[in-house]
């Protein structure tokens, strides 16, 4: 874990980082974002020191670091820069191995590491291990990069904007190599970006930073659901929510009011009920909002006695879904068991709201079209 | 009237005498700028360390380039005297600046993301130095001493002019005989020797040159 304690920088009058106190958990990415000149790389620079706080304290599994020999502190840490941090006058082999070469590592065991992590990321050692940076790709220098970092199993890894020099799509390819290589290896990363994708695509959790403050550090759900602040929501962009279904609930497409009845009323009073609102169902709840059934104009017209009550009729059989389900499994399920509407209820079984094909055209229809 | 001919000859005759100048002339070089090496390389890596030194420095080093070669000689003689020791010194004095100066754009030129990457691997300073800034900043650093060197073997014929011998040796004797055949006697192995020099330590950059900053021509790069 690392845990930041009131930790300021200021260069004469200028405070370029303001009392940050944050915790970074083990095996977690956290991604630092923001605008330019917001204090993240910073931020990230005081973790191995490159930087020195002007005051607090930072901790990583309890110890301070600002009393620890920075030499051996950034040996234990990866690090990964922008662009070409690869040492051009060495090859791909030497470059990887140089924290095993400063920790005197035996040679063997050395070239043992190379191969295994030349491995981890894609490129067969017999090929790459002996050519020089320049002769590789931008995205193959930037894997060695990573390789690098993890050349002496590392617990944590800082990355500092890596991919930001690359063509968008080595860019998503090296994001997802790196989620996946995170799947394995569980490493705390702290991430620096200035791409808000690239934030949501990887981090476990976002720290958005803005002249020397956290506004807000929480998870890309929260963050987009929840925005703690105008500025929050400006960066992220109004419209991002909608642009990652996994994040849009029920919640977000349903009616809110949709058109009830409680079992004791006669059909009668149901017809009268669903013609005055122009709907062709009523939604069947007890008198505490408690989802019951469903009931159709079709089933209320097909009894000819119409003084009998909507309980001895009504559907009871009938799917529903939470507030936080997903819109991508909502509508799996209306199209699987071919239903034209659904309805929502919380956590106690109570009728929220009501999403039927109509209303997700019109929500839909608003926040891609309503909105440009 | 002198002909080809009896130029050669000349030098034929006087193969033995031309030939130990000729050695004297590359000792002295050489060893005045192996001084200047041995003290101008560590020079220009103390002042991108205090760069407050920088300007001092090179200020002093380009003020001494700027005193005439022959002034200078002058100026060496009430403390030094005569001989050998004098010349090496002017010539070690007016090697300083380019070792010195090309030392230190080496090496302010080295990029900084690879100084912060080695920083940020846990080198030292010392390890930054030896595997990172030197290794960067010497094809830089060697061209300064070939400029030196070539300078030097110019500056050494001057080294005759107080007894030092050289090449020089037979060019100031000619011009005092009026001999045209023992000034060129001097003057053309000079000339040879410098341009050997030049082309020689030109060998030395290109080799020095770490091989991955040497263009890869031709050679393909995936994605």
């Amino acid at each position: 874990m690392i845990k930041f304690e009131n930790v300021a920088k200021r260069y004469g009058d200028t405070t370029v980082v303001k009392g940050l106190n944050i915790e970074i958990n083990d095996a977690e990415i956290a991604v630092l974002i923001g605008p330019s000149g917001c204090g993240k790389t910073t931020t990230l620079k005081m973790i191995n020191r490159l930087i020195e706080p002007s005051s607090g304290a930072i901790y990583i599994n309890d110890q301070n670091i600002l009393k620890a020999d920075p030499i051996e502190l950034r040996r234990n840490i990866g690090y990964v820069i922008q662009q070409i941090g690869l040492f051009p006058h060495m090859t791909v082999g030497q470059n990887i191995g140089l924290i095993p070469t400063l920790k005197d590592w035996p040679e063997d065991k050395k070239n043992a590491r190379i191969k295994e992590l030349l491995e981890l990321v894609g490129m067969p050692p017999e090929e790459y291990m002996n050519r020089y940076p320049n002769e590789l790709s931008g995205g193959q220098q930037q894997r060695i990069g990573v390789a690098r970092a993890l050349a002496a199993d590392p617990d944590i890894i800082l990355m500092d904007e890596p991919f930001s020099a690359l063509d968008p799509l080595t860019r998503a390819q090296l994001q997802d190599e790196l989620f996946n290589l995170q799947q394995e290896l569980h490493k705390t990363i702290v991430f620096v970006t200035h791409d808000m994708d690239e934030a949501l695509k990887l981090g476990d959790r976002i720290c958005i930073m803005k002249d020397g403050e956290i506004l807000q550090f929480d998870t890309p759900e929260n963050l987009l659901r929840h925005p703690s602040h105008g500025f929050v929501e400006e960066f992220i962009g109004k419209k991002r929510m909608w642009q990652q279904p996994e994040y849009i609930k029920a919640e977000d497409i349903m009616i809110t009011n949709p058109i009830k009845a409680t079992p004791n009323r006669t059909l009668t009073q149901a017809l009268e009920i669903m013609s005055s609102s122009s709907v062709d169902s009523l939604i069947i709840v007890d008198d505490k909002n408690k989802l019951l059934g469903i009931v159709t104009a079709k089933q209320v017209r097909s009894n000819a006695n119409k003084a009998r009550r909507l309980e001895e009729i009504y559907e009871r059989d009938i799917l529903s879904v939470k507030l936080d389900d997903s819109m991508a499994d909502i509508l799996k399920l209306m199209a699987q068991n071919d239903i034209g509407y659904v309805p929502v209820t919380d956590e106690q079984g109570r009728l929220r709201g009501l999403i039927t094909r109509s209303s997700l055209v019109n929500v839909l229809g608003d926040k891609y079209v309503g909105e440009e | 009237m002198d002909t080809i001919m009896e130029y050669i000859m000349f030098m034929i005759d006087r193969s033995d005498q031309i030939f130990t100048l000729t050695w004297q002339h590359i000792y002295l070089t050489a060893l005045a700028v192996a001084i200047a090496i041995a003290i101008g390389v560590p020079a220009g890596i103390l002042i991108t360390r205090v760069n407050k030194l920088s300007s001092v420095v090179i200020g002093i080093a380009n003020a001494i380039q700027a005193v005439p070669s022959l002034a200078l000689l002058g100026f060496l003689i009430p403390f030094l005297g005569i001989g050998t020791v004098p010349s090496i010194v002017m010539v070690f004095l007016y090697s300083l600046l380019p070792i010195i100066k090309n030392t230190y754009t080496g090496l302010s030129n080295v990029d900084s993301a690879m100084i912060e990457a080695g920083r940020g691997m846990g080198m030292t300073d010392g390890q930054l130095m030896r595997m990172v800034q030197l290794p960067l900043a010497l094809p830089v650093i060697m061209a300064g001493v070939r400029i030196s060197a070539v300078t030097g073997v110019g500056l050494t014929t001057l080294a005759a002019l107080i007894g030092a011998g050289g090449l020089g040796q037979f060019i100031y004797r000619g011009i005092s005989m009026v001999n045209n055949q023992m000034i060129v006697a001097g003057a053309i192995p000079a000339m040879i020797l410098a341009l050997l020099v030049d082309f020689a330590l030109g060998l030395v950059e290109k080799a020095v040159t770490p091989k991955g900053l040497k263009q890869t021509n031709g050679k393909e790069v995936e994605a």
